[in-house]
């Protein structure tokens, strides 16, 4: 079986149905008597809700249905999802505003949904839409983190003070004030995170379907965490998780945004209840912009301590994070859950981050492959490279004289980070050699007589990944004795049928072909917390490993008691009987398994195992980016030339795979650094950036050939060894990319640049450090 | 999208009979800028006249020194063609870098120069290249054809029918795409006919225009260096988030140098 | 009023009623139920609707239904061989993981077969540049340009 064994780079095995066009998203899936929902979203910032009047929309051919706040609150149907368990800084509570799936009285951004209608057709719906007349009473508004909390700032919420949602303290602070106290050199520098969207290629979609005489809801939807999807959409319809089947089929792209309950959801569902029919609902791109939740988009005012040699001694952060206008579980996490970053590879004895969420007239928050660490790996990253600037230290070097080396682990960080094994400074000598670190200034020269600034940048970050938790999975054969795989995981393009069915063939001598791996439906899947925060290869990997250990273990006290022996071995697929050499497969096993006869006293028939694993220790990916680039003098264009990585995510289960996660993940990172950004306009609050035509995606033209290797020190944290690696490739690039810049410009004595480092940025940046030096 | 009737014109007479009789119709061209217009209901015509199936409308010659291209040869063609390549190189380089492959491969010449969009391509090349619009009504010379934004000479019931484009001594386009729709945010043809010289710029302004001092100084001597030191004013030209009117303006000056540093 | 169209999709003669608004992509994926064609945006830039219209990459959505009268359509569904082998595009898709989501692969594969069809053995640079008008999220490009590179030139061995 060594060719799917873990470590292969085998090629996935739900590509074939992809590429054939084969593949299930929520818009291809039509159920008979299917209506159409279009939502009427709010166009102002923040505005009261003076009157609706529907009653045009209603009359418009082929409605059947238009919906308002007071339909919803009459559904019986409580609030969409809501964060809690944060306080305030006095101690209260945090502030939970209610979250109806319609605006009540007052909209709170653009794109806020206000009105539900449901047709024949999506033009009707559409057309029906326009026939809407609301009268709003237009509020001030205020969309930027870094006003929002300010005194005067106009309030979302009434009853919330200075607009603040919680406020979050990690960290020593009186050790960090005494190292600060001590310190010969502080850095100090405001970084502002910009808010960027996740863009999946596939946009949200949701088909509710509420079946009258059984009483049952079923949502099909865009997800990837399928059974907390149905916990917490069944609180918000008050009725217990059995009467809810939710379904996922293919996911197009996902990247955290997909995981939570929007309103559309409940919207479906509420629209399938009045008409008695199913009710999809497909996000258009331009309206996904105004729809979706959106990510980062925050302020961090940090400091770095540092002693004559470099040594850093102590790191004081403040962040100001922007909640859009409503919190929901999960929306709020990237504000504290992965500050542990901050700590990165460093010795850094003592830290303290403080950190305020603020309520804005903006989408809410999701989760963006990352979710706070890539702002977190930026602020200290950035900090490192400042340091080294102002104490005339090569960044290798400073970064070289701060890192953990392995004899001191496990090490626990200045914050929360308690790591087990990392050898960064191996990680670190391989990727300068990748990169040609010593011929750099020979290739920056060069470029110089060709009118381009060359710089290098490097990046060296750290993340937590399967963060304590659990994952589910089943392994059931049926009587043929092929496989039927189900995980509580939901793939939305990682490649987990790939690499489960690898783990399943290695185990149990099954050939992949004939297994059938399913995922994402509540009534089939058992048990789960579904996919996220880099955790699937070590948890749901893992789970599956642990289910197939329970049928080898069933199997070889079957094939004992067929084979009439007291023992035998198994080895790729093959039972033998030590003293006799007779052997059974493990389709022979499961074939017979079937059967009473074959089965030893008080054994329980069929061959099926389920595993629930969890770990209470996450794992800590890690990994080193170097990035040359150069700058058009002229334009201020960037071109960039080399991008090396070498990573640390402990055993590799499928290079090829994980070649793809660490790629996709630069490619964020580098388009949130040089060209992504959603912006409001200040006055009214209007999202300015609505399509692609003003939205910048990154395209291929973007990259160089991404260079990968692995240095896999494998963690203990789980059975497989493996380390998350989902996230990895969008931390490191951020400030991998932003140093570069720096490091162009260094010459005209620039010291940082601010994301996204348009060219137009740029070409502002070298008129005025010219006109400066002049 | 609205919902319109559907007319597929028989020849350039019939399109333009009922330009001229329906309510509020429009021409179909390639589609490529109309079609997501009413998509997002930014536009509502009562009718879509499709001049594809007119045979005639198609097709690229060279006549005498000029470059004739008719009004429905999508961007592709004319980028592939052998016979613009050689005597017109800038042009097919002009059309090679609209928008994506699949763009170019319906997007026409004729529904490019009819638009009038501020940051297509081709009113560039017209203006530049001195290109005379040919119609079924008159030929109005490129410098009388765009108005403004989204505005042209043309008039009810007049259709586009080819684009005569005068061959150059030299010429060579340059364009510096918008990072997130693909258009010109600045694209700059110079062309030298003899002792004249045209730079016609795209994308910066509300409408395509000349740059006559670049013109001036080009024509006393055809070096980069002679407009090294001339600016544009940015009070005229365009911003948005992506790039300021100053910087479009900046934009300008690099792009013509280095349009002219590739021709000499 | 619906207007009866008919065109040539996969090899098969289809024909339909759509209102003149219909969009081929629409045509396409609610009339004839080919949905391996996607929407991924509306303002003509992802790419995720590319089919070949008479043998050249065209974006479905950006093309009535109407205007496809009398042509020959193929899509995603239409490109492997008769006996199910994949085409030497998708099979590169999938020996380079050119896929991730599946999401804007259909369109990523029918404009690959394009690229290779227009430039035989073009370069890595100009792969890129020709996939201007196609947007991936999650591949970060590398095994796409990487697998039209390689199909480019096995289609081409295949031509000689």
């Amino acid at each position: 079986m060594g060719e799917f064994a873990i470590g292969q780079p085998v090629t996935r095995f739900e590509d074939p149905r992809l590429l054939r066009g084969g593949g299930r998203y929520v818009d291809d899936l039509a159920i008979p008597g299917m209506l159409y929902g279009q939502v009427l979203r709010s166009p102002h910032a923040h505005a009261k809700i003076k009157s609706i009047d529907i009653s045009k929309a209603k009359a418009a051919p082929g409605v059947a249905a238009v919906l308002v706040n007071e339909d919803w609150a009459n559904s019986g149907f409580g609030d969409l999802p809501r964060a809690e368990g944060k306080k305030k800084r006095d101690g209260s509570p945090m502030y939970r505003p209610h979250f109806p799936a319609l605006a009540k009285d007052k909209v709170r951004y653009v794109g806020d949904p206000v009105a539900f209608v449901v047709a024949d057709t999506v033009a009707q719906a559409q057309d029906a839409v326009e026939l809407i007349e609301v009268d709003y009473e237009i509020l001030p508004n205020v969309t930027s983190v870094a006003l929002g909390s300010q005194p005067g700032a106009p309030l979302l919420w009434d009853d919330c003070e200075n607009n603040i949602c919680f406020v979050h303290l990690e960290g020593n602070k009186d050790k960090t004030d005494e190292a600060f106290a001590k310190a010969d050199h502080i850095i100090k520098k405001r970084f502002v995170i910009t808010r960027v969207t996740a863009a999946t290629m596939e946009t949200r979609g949701s088909i509710g379907h509420y079946d009258q005489a059984a009483d049952r809801y079923t949502i099909y939807t865009t997800l990837q965490r399928a059974l907390n999807f149905r916990e917490e959409l069944a609180e918000t319809l008050n009725i217990p998780e059995s009467r809810l089947r939710v379904v996922a089929g293919d996911i197009g792209g996902s990247f955290g945004m997909k995981s939570g309950v929007f309103n559309e959801v409940g919207l479906v569902l509420l629209g399938s209840k009045v008409t008695g029919r199913p009710v999809k609902w497909v996000c258009t791109r331009s309206e996904s912009f105004i729809a979706d939740a959106h990510g980062r988009d925050n302020v961090s005012d940090a400091e770095l301590a540092l002693d004559e040699n470099g040594m850093f001694m102590g790191l004081r952060v403040h962040n100001l994070v922007n909640m859009g206008a409503y919190t929901q579980p999960g929306t709020d996490a990237g504000a504290y859950s992965n500050l542990g970053t901050l700590a990165g590879v460093y010795l850094t004895p003592a830290i303290h981050v403080d950190v305020t969420a603020v309520y804005t007239n903006t989408n809410i928050m999701r989760p963006f492959r990352g979710n706070g660490r890539p702002e977190a790996a930026f602020v200290i990253e950035r900090l490192v490279d400042l340091a080294a600037d102002e104490l005339g230290i090569d960044p290798a070097e400073i970064r070289r004289r701060n890192m953990i080396p392995p004899e001191k682990m496990p090490f626990q960080t200045g914050l929360s980070f308690n790591l087990d094994c990392g050898e960064f400074e191996k990680v670190l000598d391989q990727s300068l050699e990748m990169v040609d670190y010593k011929g750099f200034e020979g290739r920056r020269a060069e470029a110089r007589k060709r009118g381009k600034l060359r710089g290098i940048g490097m990046s060296y970050t750290i993340e937590k990944a399967a963060a304590p938790g659990y994952e589910g999975a089943e392994v059931r054969f049926d009587r043929t004795g092929s496989v039927t795989l189900i995980s509580g995981a939901v793939t939305h393009g990682q490649g987990h049928e790939t690499v489960f069915k690898q783990i399943v063939s290695d185990t149990l001598g099954i050939h992949p072909d004939e297994i059938h791996y399913l995922q994402g439906d509540t009534d089939q899947v058992f048990f789960g917390e579904g996919t996220g925060g880099s955790r699937t290869a070590s948890l749901g990997g893992s789970a599956v490993k642990v289910a197939t250990g329970k049928v080898v273990d069933k199997a070889k006290k079957i094939a004992a008691h067929m084979l009439g022996v007291d023992e035998v071995d198994f080895s790729e697929g093959v039972f033998t009987a030590r003293e006799t050499n007779r052997t059974l497969s493990m389709k022979d096993v499961a074939r017979a398994a079937m059967s009473p006869k074959n089965m030893p006293q008080g054994m329980e028939l069929g061959l099926n195992a389920t595993a629930a694993y969890n770990t209470t220790r996450q794992n800590y990916p890690n990994g080193c980016h170097i990035v040359e680039l150069e700058i058009d003098e002229d334009t201020g264009q960037v071109e960039m030339d080399r991008y090396v990585v070498v990573d640390d995510v402990g055993t590799v289960l499928n290079p090829l795979l994980l070649k793809g996660q660490i790629i996709g993940g630069i490619s964020q990172g580098v388009g949130q650094m040089l060209m992504e950004q959603i912006r409001f306009d200040p006055q009214d609050g209007q999202n300015l950036t609505g399509s692609f035509m003003d939205y910048a995606m990154p395209h291929a033209e973007l990259f160089p050939h991404i260079d990968i290797k692995s240095h896999p020190v494998p963690t203990k944290t789980n059975i497989l060894g493996t380390k998350g690696a989902g996230e990895a490739g969008c931390v490191g690039a951020l400030p991998a990319v932003a140093n570069a810049l720096v490091d162009a410009l260094s010459h005209l004595g620039v010291t940082h640049v601010d994301m996204p480092a348009t060219p137009e940025r740029l070409w502002r940046i070298m008129q005025e450090a010219k006109a400066g030096r002049a | 999208m609205h919902n319109f009737n559907y007319h597929r014109a028989a020849d350039v007479a019939d399109a333009s009979g009922k330009l001229t009789s329906l309510d509020d119709p429009k021409i179909l061209a390639g589609g490529m800028t109309l079609l997501p217009t009413l998509k997002n209901r930014l536009a509502a015509p009562s009718d879509l006249i499709d001049l594809a199936g007119i045979a005639d409308l198609k097709g690229i010659s060279v006549e005498g020194n000029e470059v004739v291209v008719r009004a429905m040869t999508p961007h592709a063609v004319v980028a592939a063609s052998a016979e613009v390549q050689k005597a017109l190189p800038a042009l097919a380089q002009l059309a090679g870098n609209i928008g994506d492959p699949a763009v170019r491969h319906r997007g026409t010449i004729g529904g490019s120069v009819a638009n009038s969009d501020p940051a297509a391509d081709y009113p560039a090349g017209c203006v530049g290249l001195d290109a005379t619009i040919v119609t079924n009504k008159r030929k109005i010379a490129a410098d009388d054809f765009f108005l403004g934004l989204f505005e042209t000479a043309l008039e009810e019931g007049e259709v586009i029918t080819s684009v005569r484009f005068k061959i150059p001594d030299r010429a060579h386009y340059m364009k510096f795409r918008h990072p997130a729709s693909g258009y010109a945010v600045v694209g700059v043809m110079v062309a030298q006919y003899g002792s004249k010289v045209r730079v016609a710029v795209t994308g910066a302004g509300p409408c395509v225009f000349r740059v006559s001092e670049m013109e001036a100084a080009l024509e006393k001597s055809f070096a980069p260096a002679s407009i090294a030191n001339i600016k544009v004013s940015a009070e005229q030209l365009m911003g948005d988030i992506h790039c300021s009117a100053e910087y479009r303006a900046h934009l300008i000056s690099v792009y013509a140098r280095r349009a002219v540093e590739a021709m000499v | 009023m619906d207007i009866e169209v008919k065109m040539t999709v996969n090899g098969k003669a289809v024909s339909g009623k759509v209102e003149a608004r219909t969009l081929l992509v629409q045509f396409i994926r609610e009339h004839l139920r080919l949905t391996g064609t996607h929407v991924g945006c509306d303002t003509t830039q992802c790419g995720c609707c590319v089919v070949h219209v008479d043998g050249v990459a065209m974006k479905s959505c950006t093309m009535l239904a109407v205007q496809a009268e009398g042509k020959a359509i193929t899509t995603i569904e239409g490109l492997a061989a008769p006996d199910g082998t994949l085409h030497p595009m998708q099979q590169a898709f999938r020996d380079h993981h050119g896929l991730q989501c599946g999401f804007c692969t259909p369109g990523m594969v029918m404009m690959g077969v394009d690229i290779a069809n227009r430039l035989p053995g073009a370069d890595e640079k100009t792969v890129r540049h020709q996939l201007e008008g196609n947007i991936c999220r999650c591949t970060g490009y590398q095994g796409i340009v990487e697998a039209i590179m390689d199909a480019s030139a096995v289609m081409n061995a295949a031509r000689s």
